[in-house]
């Protein structure tokens, strides 16, 4: 995957897409993104690792779908709550992340920026580069490549 | 066309490209004469040309060649420098390699051209001295211009006689026209003069000064015979070698597969909507779409197709060059050199199946005086085997040498340390000879130049799985050894089984299995025995390992009636029972990949997406043999053991015996059927004469055994037991009483007491019985079976209709 300098870089100004898990809002950058999905179906695959939820039919490609509540150590997702699906494409290849909802595209800027805080727990802690310091709410900007490495 | 080899073929297609490419490259040259990169492609060209014409025992062709070659290589080191009437010279070379090509091409021979004339301006041109003659006539020759060429390259021979080169304009003329007329060439066996052959076109434009247009008239294929009327109308039937034929990218191609697997899906996902529906003409559309796509399929599989002898064509130099470096006298031998597959496999299996003949002829075949100290021949028998078999290409490299010696072999294993002493105890003959494949492992004594070149027999077994396909071994000792290949036809889209287990589906491609036995509830309490806390099943005597797929899984079952569903899988020469909840049915699936993490997990060899959409998993047999069967009893090895030297004692073919009625018993061979169903009687339908049944879509025609061959069966039964064999897009369904079994037919006891219909007959389980005539069955429901299916299928045996009452049986 990606070296520590590349993914500790941070421009001064880029857009996140954002969403929510389990009551924090995430992002990640836009131009990883591919496109937003809702009611998949997800084929299970049995004795894979457990952030592997499954494989999806992306228009007969398919792709590796990543819970990312299992990812960050967060506890399931309540039944019955479908989550949506955000394809995103690293090195020519689509993977897809399992998040709660999806949110606005913001343009955020480096001033705002913040490394993780300490309290963050060891697995989540890999995964998040830092906070960015919204007006009223702090967006976690995740690192993708880490994320959807499993 | 026909009657010319293949490599004669491919010799006047490269060479028909190479002389364009030379046309070109000749008067370019002119432009700048030292160019080297030029003269050396030059140069190349008819190097290759001589080579090949030497090698095909072309002489002329070789005569000339080897004279241009000659000019060409001084040319080259810069020995000699590059005049008009040398430039000349050369294109007279060109033209008249073309007619000889031509007249290979209509005839297979070299017919009547005659090459002395040009040999001799070759000649002339290779002499160090420009002769100022010459000169002044190519300078002439150009004023005079189109078809002058004749004059120029004679002149400078025979020092520019006017009379001569005008009469022979008009013919020349004749010639050219007949070229824009018809550019294929037509068979004519006498050449009127030499002056013929040559190309107008670039001579013409030869003088050194005057800007060389691109060349338009290189383009036109210059057939250099024809020059009367009469012969050249019977051109345009035949399209030239060089004209039928067209390189490809292979890029394209890939991606053209892919796209088609593609639509494959799609097709598959719409028939199975539609199947709902009750809209006709959706149906009737549906079901053209069905066709279509299938036969695209096929096209587009073709195109990629090569006969394997591609690859086989070097293995007797391998085996002759071995042989005489290690004093063995050995004879190579070859069936099926025409079974094709595809190109990327071929390429795939090349290196493997060099490194399998390497090794027999090494390892496998005694030297000479072991041999007749063994009471055998001297010669050494290396026999290449190749045929289709149910969707696969099988491969043997077959051996009459001294076998693999199991103990020989498993002493080995322990001696380094693949093994332990305690578990060679366990294993049987069948498991000792897989350890060959074992990473580590290398039989040679020693390592010689021939073997041990760091490709072991693990790298063998690796690539092949690489490409979906598997490799066996079966060995004697005294008697030889035989490694069997299995091969897909093609790797973008293979035949599956879907299968359920857990509420999930999955698929197994069709090349790991064997058969499918469904047990209900009471049959599968008595028939599913414990042995050492493994479930066994006895599949006709063999004891068969089962192995749960729900319990590799990790998930609960979710068939609890008792029921059991066994799929036969066959890997690395072992066979073992696949216990799942459900068959659904069979499906051509196109594999994708699934990313490193599923694949580490050891299970899966890809993904596909079914007919309605779902992602399946597809599973890895090999693995899952290896996970699951990595502990077997020792029991359970004996009774194997008895059964594998029973029979690696002959080869074998599976029969499949079936009652027609009257105690009368038909063996059929087993790779002629391709499905067991049951029909319900009222399902047959008459169209003339013929009784068929609606089937997948089809129409099935049908024969009756019983009555074909004249026994007397009861006709008045609900349900009729049907074999179905299909090929080529066709099939046929040959009605029997009752399948009563598979055996292994032995070859013994032959009789050739034969009837209609029949072969012959064999004792098989201690009765006598008939060897069906497949093909004499076939053509009686179906006499146009063998016959090539019409461009477009549809208007024959194609109705709408829906599925008709048959089922999946399940033996």
């Amino acid at each position: 995957m990606s070296t520590a300098t590349e993914t500790r870089t941070v421009p001064v100004t880029s857009q996140l897409a954002t969403f929510w898990l389990d009551g924090d809002l995430y992002g990640v950058e836009v131009e990883h993104v591919q496109e937003v999905l809702r009611s998949q179906s997800i084929t299970r695959v049995p004795l894979a690792p457990p952030a592997v939820a499954g494989l999806i039919n992306l228009r007969g490609q398919v792709v590796t779908a990543i819970e990312l509540r299992e990812r960050l150590g967060r506890p399931a997702r309540p039944a019955g709550e479908q989550p949506v699906v955000i394809v995103v494409r690293l090195h020519g290849e689509a993977v897809s992340l399992l998040v709660d909802s999806i949110a606005d595209v913001v343009d955020v800027n480096v001033r705002d920026f913040e490394a993780p805080p300490d309290t963050l727990d060891g697995s989540a802690r890999e995964l998040i580069r830092g906070a960015y310091k919204l007006a009223g709410q702090l967006l976690l900007s995740l690192d993708v490549n880490r994320a959807v490495g499993t | 066309m026909e009657g010319l080899d293949d490599i004669v073929e491919e010799f006047l297609v490269e060479s028909h490209e190479n002389l364009d490419q030379l046309d070109q490259d000749l008067v370019a040259l002119e432009q700048d004469p030292r160019s080297r990169d030029r003269l050396s492609s030059i140069f190349r060209t008819i190097h290759t040309i001589k080579g090949t014409s030497g090698f095909l025992a072309f002489n002329r062709l070789e005569e000339v060649a080897h004279v241009g070659e000659n000019l060409l290589s001084r040319l080259r080191d810069g020995a000699l420098d590059l005049t008009p009437s040398r430039t000349s010279a050369l294109l007279m070379m060109t033209d008249i390699i073309r007619a000889l090509l031509a007249a290979i091409e209509a005839t297979g021979g070299e017919g009547t051209v005659e090459v002395a004339e040009t040999v001799a301006v070759l000649a002339t041109a290779l002499e160090d001295v420009p002769a100022p003659a010459a000169e002044a006539a190519v300078v002439e020759a150009a004023v005079l211009a189109e078809a002058e060429a004749v004059v120029a390259a004679e002149s400078a021979v025979e020092a520019a006689e006017v009379d001569k080169p005008a009469a022979k304009r008009a013919p020349a003329k004749r010639a050219s026209r007949a070229k824009a007329a018809v550019p294929s060439p037509a068979p004519v066996p006498a050449m009127e003069t030499v002056a013929a052959p040559v190309a107008p076109a670039p001579v013409a434009e030869a003088p050194p000064s005057p800007p060389v247009a691109p060349p338009p008239a290189v383009a036109a294929p210059a057939a250099p015979l024809a020059p009367e009327p009469g012969t050249a109308e019977a051109g345009p039937k035949a399209r030239g070698v060089a004209d039928s034929t067209i390189r490809v990218d292979v890029d394209l191609l890939d991606n053209l597969m892919l796209l088609v697997g593609e639509l494959v899906l799609t097709r598959n996902q719409i028939v199975q909507y539609v199947g709902r529906q009750n809209d006709q003409d959706l149906i009737r559309a549906s079901q053209r779409l069905n066709l279509i796509a299938s036969e695209l399929q096929e096209s587009a599989m073709k195109t990629r197709m090569q006969p394997i002898d591609h690859i086989w064509s070097k293995l007797p130099r391998v085996v002759r060059d071995l042989g005489l470096q290690l004093q063995k006298n050995i004879r190579l031998e070859m069936e099926g050199k025409d079974t094709e597959l595809d190109k990327t496999l071929l390429e795939a299996v090349k290196d493997p199946l060099t490194h399998l003949v390497r090794n027999s002829v090494d390892h496998g075949i005694e030297s000479t005086a072991d041999r007749v100290a063994a009471g055998k021949s001297p010669e050494g028998v290396l026999t290449l085997r190749s045929r289709h078999e149910s969707g696969q290409v099988v491969v043997e490299v077959a051996d009459d040498g001294a076998g693999i010696d199991p103990a020989r072999i498993g002493a080995k294993a322990v001696e380094k340390g693949l093994i332990t002493a305690d578990s060679l105890t366990r294993m049987g003959p069948q498991d000792l000879l897989q350890l060959i494949f074992a990473p580590g492992f290398s039989t040679a004594a020693a390592v010689t130049n021939v073997s041990g070149r760091g490709v072991g027999m693990d790298v063998v077994k690796t690539n092949i799985e690489g490409i979906g396909g598997t490799i066996e071994v079966e060995s004697t000792v005294g008697r030889g050894t035989c490694m069997r290949l299995r091969i897909p036809l093609t790797l973008a889209i293979v035949p599956a089984l879907t299968i359920e287990c857990a509420g999930d589906r999955y698929a197994i491609p069709q090349i790991s299995l064997q058969e499918l036995v469904a047990l209900d509830a009471e049959k599968a309490s008595a028939a599913v025995e414990e042995v050492g806390g493994a479930s066994v099943y006895r599949l006709r005597g063999e004891l068969l390992p089962l192995v749960r797929l729900a319990d590799v899984l990790g998930l609960p079952s979710d068939r609890h009636d008792g029921h059991v569903v066994i799929a036969v899988l066959r890997s690395e020469g072992r066979r073992f029972g696949l216990v799942v909840d459900r068959v659904i049915n069979t499906e051509e699936i196109v594999v994708k990949a699934v990313s490193s993490v599923l694949k580490a997990i050891g299970l899966y060899s890809g993904a596909t997406v079914l007919g309605d959409g779902a992602v399946a998993l597809i599973l890895d047999v090999q693995a899952l043999a290896r996970r699951a069967l990595r502990a077997e009893s020792a029991d359970r090895q004996e009774t194997r053991t008895a059964i594998t030297s029973a029979v690696a004692a002959q080869e074998r073919q599976r029969m499949l015996l079936a009652a027609i009625g009257g105690g009368r018993r038909v063996a059929i061979p087993l790779d002629t059927v391709t499905r067991l169903e049951q029909v319900r009687s009222d399902t047959v339908e008459r169209v003339g004469s013929r009784e068929v049944v609606q089937y997948r879509g089809a129409i099935l025609p049908i024969v009756r055994l019983d009555r074909h061959l004249g026994a007397f069966g009861n006709d008045d039964r609900e349900t009729l037991e049907v074999i179905v064999y299909a090929d080529h897009g066709r099939s046929v369904a040959i009605v029997v009483e009752e399948i009563l079994d598979i055996v292994d037919g032995e070859a013994s006891v032959h009789s050739d007491i034969d009837d209609l219909g029949l072969l012959g007959s064999a004792v098989i389980g201690d009765r006598v019985t008939e060897l069906l005539d497949v093909r004499a069955a076939i053509l009686a429901a179906d006499p146009a079976f063998y016959n090539p299916l019409p461009g477009m299928p549809g208007t024959d045996s194609f109705a709408a209709l829906e599925g008709a009452g048959s089922h999946l049986m399940e033996v």
